[in-house]
């Protein structure tokens, strides 16, 4: 089993998802095209010069961590993940004279169903998330650090720990980085199959070797982290983001964007569009823009969009086609922009099918630590199940909101919101679709999802 | 129970990858490599069974129910042999919105198994899975773990299972 096979003529090499020259002002995604990830092509690109900035290398006086941390916050960077966190509050949160070891992780557990933003960072420009922790561990004083990585993308796993060999040899990572008293170490572990542990907490239960069961919080992370000890936790795009920031300031990484909502985002555009990938434009551009460049609707016209990843509420096209992508219009609009996976249907998809596939995922990767999550996913996916087959009763779609209610909020962790608001979005702006087909036993659309 | 090995010694290749990853983690925190000396175990020898967990336990000083949990708690282990290739095929939402269920069921009937089964001939193993990370690409498929093939047609995988059969 263990032999590599030579299946090059089957694997996507990024011209699809990354290489299409369709990004908006991009910054992480900039001058790539699949052959210039090593050390001496970002280098070319200017890549380390923030990190040679701040510790003075560059015949500038440096940075002191608290200048880091305040052009971060002034960036209005948010966490790319999901919760959409400003990054400079959270690093203000590290304590600053802790006496003992304190840990830097950077979460690319990236298994948020229409997701895989991280994944192209990580193949395609991995050092600038090796040089954006490098950054965030000066700005808290960190002396090591881990990059957790969705096991089923191995071949980014081992591309990043090909790009960390090369910055140690290079002298960016280790000892005395570049002459100075900085030090910082850097490693890569991989997961191995668990939805779950994109949850910072269960990543961290999950890195100490444990099954990936959430903790509850408080403690934080800044309190206790891995090991016990003060850690942060990011996102893959978010790390990718510092060294831009850190080059042309948090000013103009802000004025890229817009108020409260700075830099670029990169959008995963997956499912009814006819060029499906990743975009990297900048915060608050119009979806319709966004959809004109995947290309537009593939097999019918716009019925609806899960803006954030799957565990984000659905939005009918009328909503979606006059909003902007960013954190705050889309959470207006009743959604959450999330890790930025925009999943888009047509108007030949069932709403009860695509629920019924997502319930299932839910139930599926439930860790089973909290009775409400671990009974209410199963019953939720039971529920939809039997509608979709055609032996639902009415009082299910009021069933269904209130098991929903039931798990909202009522867990360690945010799987359950996840499973439980997709279900209430369904319903919410497609219950005439359930209705459908409780009363006759079939779908209003024929086609199969 | 499951089926196993009377007895599993880790080789002296084996132990230098173990090392590797353990090198990773402070020095009393070794059951943090656990999870990559699992997957080393898996691709080496095609499935993790309880006397390979035993040796794990043993090489990292955790205890051996401490290594079964983390081998039946994430979805890619394999707690049985698999065929010479595992195909694990992903039907989560954006990868069925562009056909991976059929892709499932055309995999499934070429090769005359259930979703789960092995092929007669011992060669494939198909499974579902959840979301590879991949959906721009959908759909998507693993190969052993550790290799991802993209845009999976109907056409795209019969040429796949041809070259696999002929590589077998």
């Amino acid at each position: 089993m263990g032999q590599r096979l030579d299946l090059s003529r089957f694997q996507a090499q990024g011209q699809e998802s990354c290489f299409h020259g369709k990004h908006i002002q991009p910054q992480i995604y900039a001058g790539l095209n699949g052959s210039n990830w090593s050390l001496k092509d970002y280098e070319a690109r200017g890549g380390y010069a923030a990190l040679r900035k701040i510790l003075g290398q560059d015949g500038g006086e440096g940075m002191t961590p608290d200048a880091v941390i305040a052009d971060v916050k002034l960036s209005a960077l948010r966490g790319r993940g999901g919760a959409g966190f400003p990054t400079g509050l959270k690093w203000s949160f590290m304590p600053r004279q802790f006496p003992g070891q304190k840990y830097l992780v950077c979460n690319s557990d990236e298994g948020e169903p229409g997701t895989c933003k991280d994944r192209d960072i990580l193949l395609h420009n991995p050092h600038a998330v090796i040089e954006g922790m490098a950054i965030a561990a000066y700005a808290m004083g960190i002396s090591v650090g881990y990059n957790y990585i969705h096991g089923e993308i191995f071949e980014a796993y081992e591309r990043f720990e090909a790009a960390l060999e090369e910055a140690r040899a290079a002298g960016y990572l280790g000892r005395n980085i570049m002459g100075s008293s900085y030090s910082f170490q850097l490693h890569a572990h991989h997961g191995f199959g668990a939805y779950i542990c994109g949850e910072e907490t269960a990543l961290l239960e999950s890195l100490e070797g444990k099954k990936g069961q959430p903790r509850f919080k408080p403690p934080f992370p800044a309190s206790y982290g891995l090991y016990g000890k003060p850690t942060t936790i990011n996102n893959t795009e978010t790390f990718a983001a510092v060294p831009w920031i850190i080059r042309h300031g948090g000013q103009a990484y802000l004025d890229v964007g817009k108020p409260n909502n700075g830099g670029t985002k990169i959008f995963s555009v997956v499912g009814d569009v006819n060029a499906p990938g990743n975009f990297e434009i900048p915060m608050g551009t119009p979806f319709s823009k966004l959809l004109e460049l995947a290309g537009g609707v593939k097999g019918g016209a716009l019925k609806a969009v899960i803006p954030g990843g799957s565990s984000a509420p659905v939005l009918p096209a009328s909503i979606m086609m006059d909003i902007t992508m960013d954190y705050d219009a889309i959470a207006k609009a009743g959604s959450m922009l999330g890790s930025g996976a925009v999943i888009v249907m047509n108007d030949t998809r069932c709403m009860v099918k695509s629920l019924l596939r997502l319930s299932y995922f839910y139930q599926h990767e439930s860790c089973g630590q909290c009775t409400p999550c671990r009974e209410g996913t199963g019953w939720l996916w039971r529920m939809v199940d039997r509608i979709e087959r055609g032996q639902g009763r009415m009082e299910d779609l009021d069933l269904l909101n209130s098991v929903a209610d039931n798990i909202q909020g009522r867990t360690i962790c945010a799987l359950g919101d996840a499973a439980a608001m997709p279900v209430r979005g369904m319903i919410k702006h497609f219950r005439d679709e359930f209705v459908h087909h409780i009363e006759h036993k079939t779908c209003v659309v024929p086609a199969y999802v | 129970m499951k089926a196993d090995h009377v007895s599993y010694t880790l080789s002296d290749a084996t132990r230098a990858r173990f090392d590797r990853e353990v090198a990773k983690y402070p020095a009393d925190q070794r059951q943090s490599a656990v999870m990559g000396c699992l997957s080393i175990i898996q691709q080496e020898e095609g499935w993790v069974s309880s006397s390979a967990e035993m040796a794990v336990a043993a090489y990292l000083g955790m205890p051996p129910i401490a290594v079964a949990e983390v081998t039946t708690f994430y979805n890619m282990y394999n707690q049985e042999p698999v065929g010479k290739y595992k195909l694990s095929l992903c039907t989560n939402l954006p990868c069925q919105l562009r056909d991976g269920q059929q892709a499932l069921e055309h995999l499934c009937q070429r090769l005359g198994v259930q979703e789960g089964g092995t092929s007669a001939d011992g060669l494939f193993t198909v499974q579902k899975t959840e979301c590879l990370g991949a959906c721009a690409d959908a759909p998507v498929m693993l190969v052993n773990d550790r290799q991802m093939v993209s845009f999976m047609s109907k056409d795209r995988l019969d040429a796949l299972l041809d070259q696999l059969k002929n590589e077998a």
